[in-house]
């Protein structure tokens, strides 16, 4: 039932009081969170470095603006309605596609157009913000997300969280929505997540409600297999983060489209411990190895170092032949 | 970045911290524990004199601080007398004047006394030596009894109980027999000690005893061995040192008491004893103020009952800290426990956490109605508000009906705090489900109870209030649980399985 400090310790598992003082405390400037804290700013900001994210539909300013909802998303298949200042997934309303006068979220329930009215209404009021302040919100276009994947998640779209360190990713996991989580990607509703390999994109291990896991509750589909496509641009695209927004420890949310490849959806500047249970494996020592590079390498260079040192064999791959690698996702389309 | 500094500052706050405290414990003798009880004497000093028809002034020794006595209060009562204080180096004193009186007067001196455990002797200038000049054939008496008492004695102190051995009814000799007949007793003895190079002097000082009255001092003799090395000695008994129940009234050789333009004056003195709660005692210290003895108590009662209550948010805050950093407790806002604490404290904790249950169920209930009405956020929570008041006087009005005075505590909840509470559990449920309701709604609830534990400890209510270097050590110790590193409790229990393979 309870873990001896020493056991921890051993196998480098960082703590919350450890991650707040010793990473966020050290390498974050307080200065540069409203970057990552407003989506809409990480998107302005992304689009000048050239890392591609959801392509934006709209935003909403003002409450009477709300009137012009409809007209927005016209024409538009799926969309995702977001509050910009938004934190943990809070407020993110998902679209899947327009059916006359209704609107059909991915678990197929129906809605109106006044219950996004309120839902929009809600967040520019500064219901789902940090501190409650006034938001804005965006309407970003449904990613399409690899099919490939699809196998693997249950309603929702399967988003990969990877830790950036001095702008070399850490570790990286995968969160598959599950019936348990509601479609929702957060471990702690039930998730299923996956720890993945820094050096090709394959499966490690897998947990739910912090409990080994070898396949999909609802899908049924065996994790061992999975492999992520296109994973040395997307390790590329997290590392850029770094330069992007200058904040040292930084958990990039990143999200694969059928047509346009990897893309960041989101920043987070205080990321959780969960991957760690994903990996099997404790923060720490990787986390120590950074700490002793010199600074001032580039992206390619840092994604390769992390690569050469971070590889690690699936600990599912032995019962499971070694799938083939897929073709390159962008030709596909 | 060295973390110097920072310890520095902590080990500061720490020390800065205990030593106020224990400074006001033993200069101030406020008790650790609440407990304690403090004897009190209050005694009254009578000055009757007839007057003669012309000015009068009257002038009364008065009690200082000394060893086992804390001056807390005086009064006095003197009609048409005007009234002032002196201080000087022979003691303080009170003078009353009068320009034109006749007849009886009574002019009234009250002190009340705490009696303390500082038993630490006040330092005295030793006083001058002075010229003793006897007649024949007194001198030769008081040679030959000076000489007796020298050769069996070591020094000051063996030598003055020798002297006043002659004098005692069984000892004594032709020679004392002789010099008693000029001098009273006390007088007589401080001549001989100074004549023979002791420094000596009479002191007045009253015999406590509950409830007696009509009391007069009675005469003691101080004898100087050095400097600040001094001893009291019982003129009669020849006994040395102060008795517990001894309260010197004068000490600087002066007269007790001096009336001029009155005849017949005389000063009789009445006492009681009361027992008293430490803490009440403190209170009535007559408090010169100072920088080092910064106290609250200075302060309007009103104002020091909203302090005692502001002086218990840092301890809820301590808990609040010590939960979320060393044991990993979620709770729903950061202080949020400690406001629903400080609720608690004025409802008591069974009808406070029945109220809050009550009240925040019923409010989501309702909450989850609004929200279908579709309304702006600000609006809502408004709403919510007033039902919040709707539900608190619903509820204050059926208790009192069915005869539960209890139930109209639960207005001292703060409104906000309910209404956010109702607005954020809701949200919480809509998003993440009962389950993390449950969770963080239980998580405060477990954090405000145990704050409200810690914060209405009689104990620490009593620590926080009167030992203000309380709040630095609490400081110090949030600063240090700032810088901890380490696993929380509930994290060894979640990353357990990581540990498993």
């Amino acid at each position: 039932m309870w873990a001896r400090p020493s056991q921890l310790l051993e196998r480098g598992i960082i703590g919350m009081n450890r991650r707040n003082i010793r990473y966020i405390g050290r390498y974050n400037d307080r200065r540069l969170y409203p970057l990552v804290d407003d989506k809409l700013q990480t998107k302005l900001l992304a689009e000048r470095y050239g890392i591609t994210t959801p392509a934006l539909i709209s935003t909403v300013t003002t409450q009477f603006g709300i009137k012009q909802l409809q007209k927005m998303v016209a024409g538009h298949e799926g969309f995702v309605i977001k509050p910009a200042k938004g934190s943990g997934g809070k407020g993110i309303l998902v679209i899947d596609r327009i059916d006359g006068d209704g609107f059909i979220k991915p678990s197929g329930v129906r809605l109106e157009l006044k219950d996004l009215e309120r839902h929009v209404s809600n967040i520019l009021s500064g219901l789902y913000s940090l501190g409650g302040t006034p938001d804005v919100a965006m309407i970003e276009a449904l990613i399409n997300f690899d099919e490939h994947l699809s196998e693997y998640t249950y309603e929702g779209v399967p988003d990969i969280r990877v830790i950036i360190f001095q702008g070399y990713p850490v570790m990286a996991m995968m969160r598959l929505s599950t019936a348990a989580s509601d479609g929702k990607a957060n471990l702690h509703q039930g998730a299923v997540g996956v720890g993945l390999d820094i050096a090709s994109g394959t499966a490690v291990r897998g947990v739910q409600f912090d409990r080994p896991r070898r396949e999909h509750p609802d899908t049924g589909h065996e994790l061992a297999s999975l492999l992520i496509p296109d994973w040395q641009n997307l390790l590329e695209l997290a590392a850029g983060c770094f330069e992007m927004t200058g904040l040292g420890y930084l958990g990039t949310d990143m999200v694969i489209d059928r047509n346009r490849g990897p893309m960041l959806l989101e920043l987070n500047a205080r990321p959780g411990l969960a991957i760690q249970m994903a990996n099997g494996e404790g923060l720490r020592s990787r986390l120590d190895l950074i700490e002793k590079q010199p600074a001032g390498l580039g992206v390619a260079e840092r994604v390769a170092f992390a690569q050469l040192h971070f590889a690690r064999c699936g600990e599912l791959k032995n019962m499971a032949p070694r799938p083939q690698p897929l073709a390159a996702p962008l030709s596909s389309a | 970045m060295s973390r110097l500094p920072f310890y520095l500052i902590v080990g500061l706050l720490m020390v800065v911290g205990i030593g106020m405290s224990v400074h006001r414990h033993v200069q101030f003798e406020v008790p650790w524990t609440q407990g304690e009880q403090r004897t009190i004497w209050e005694v009254e000093a009578i000055i009757d004199f007839t007057a003669l028809g012309d000015p009068v002034r009257v002038d009364l020794a008065l009690p200082q601080h000394q060893r086992g006595y804390r001056l807390l209060t005086e009064n006095t009562a003197s009609p048409g007398y005007g009234l002032s204080f002196l201080q000087d180096e022979t003691g303080r004193r009170a003078q009353w004047s009068i320009r034109e009186a006749a007849g009886s007067q009574q002019l009234y001196y009250s002190a009340r006394l705490l009696v303390t455990e500082d038993r630490r002797q006040r330092e005295l200038p030793v006083p001058p030596l002075r010229e003793v000049i006897w007649e024949r054939p007194y001198d030769t008496a008081a040679a030959q009894v000076i000489e007796r008492a020298w050769t069996r004695s070591a020094d000051p102190y063996t030598f003055a109980r020798e002297l006043i051995h002659d004098f005692s009814e069984d000892r004594q000799g032709e020679n004392a027999r002789l010099l008693l007949t000029q001098f009273d007793r006390s007088t007589l003895l401080v001549r001989l000690l100074n004549q023979a190079g002791v420094p000596a002097r009479e002191a007045s000082g009253l015999l406590l005893e509950d409830g007696r009255r009509r009391q007069t001092l009675t005469p003691w003799i101080q004898v100087f061995a050095g400097e600040d090395n001094w001893s009291i000695f019982n003129p009669t008994t020849g006994q040395q040192g102060q008795p517990e129940n001894l309260l010197l009234w004068e000490s600087g050789g002066r007269a007790v008491l001096e009336v001029q333009g009155g005849t017949n004056s005389r000063v009789t003195f009445s006492m009681l004893s009361r027992n008293q709660p430490a803490a009440a005692a403190v209170r009535s210290q007559l408090a010169d103020d100072t920088l080092l003895n910064f106290s609250i108590h200075s302060l309007p009662l009103e104002e020091q009952a909203l302090f005692q209550t502001i002086l218990l948010i840092p301890i809820g805050a301590l808990v609040v800290v010590f939960l979320r950093i060393m044991v990993g407790i979620k709770t729903s806002g950061t202080f949020m426990p400690v406001l629903i604490a400080l609720a608690f404290i004025q409802t008591t904790l069974p009808t406070g956490l029945i109220g809050f249950l009550l009240i925040v169920a019923v409010g989501l209930v309702i909450r989850n109605y609004l929200s279908y009405l579709n309304l702006l956020l600000v609006a809502r929570v408004s709403a919510v508000i007033i039902t919040v008041i709707a539900i608190i006087s619903i509820f204050s009005v059926l208790s009192y009906r069915v005869g539960l005075n209890a139930g109209l505590t639960i207005t001292f909840f703060p409104m906000i705090i309910l209404a956010w509470t109702i607005e954020r559990m809701s949200i919480l449920w809509e998003e993440e489900g009962p389950k993390e309701v449950l969770i963080q709604g239980g998580g405060s609830l477990v954090t405000a109870v145990l704050a409200y534990l810690a914060m209405n400890n009689p104990w620490i209510r009593h620590i926080t209030f009167n030992f203000l270097g309380v709040q630095l050590i609490i400081m110090s110790l949030i600063l240090l649980l700032g810088n901890y590193t380490g696993y929380r409790l509930l994290e060894l229990r979640r990353f357990k399985p990581v540990t498993e393979d």
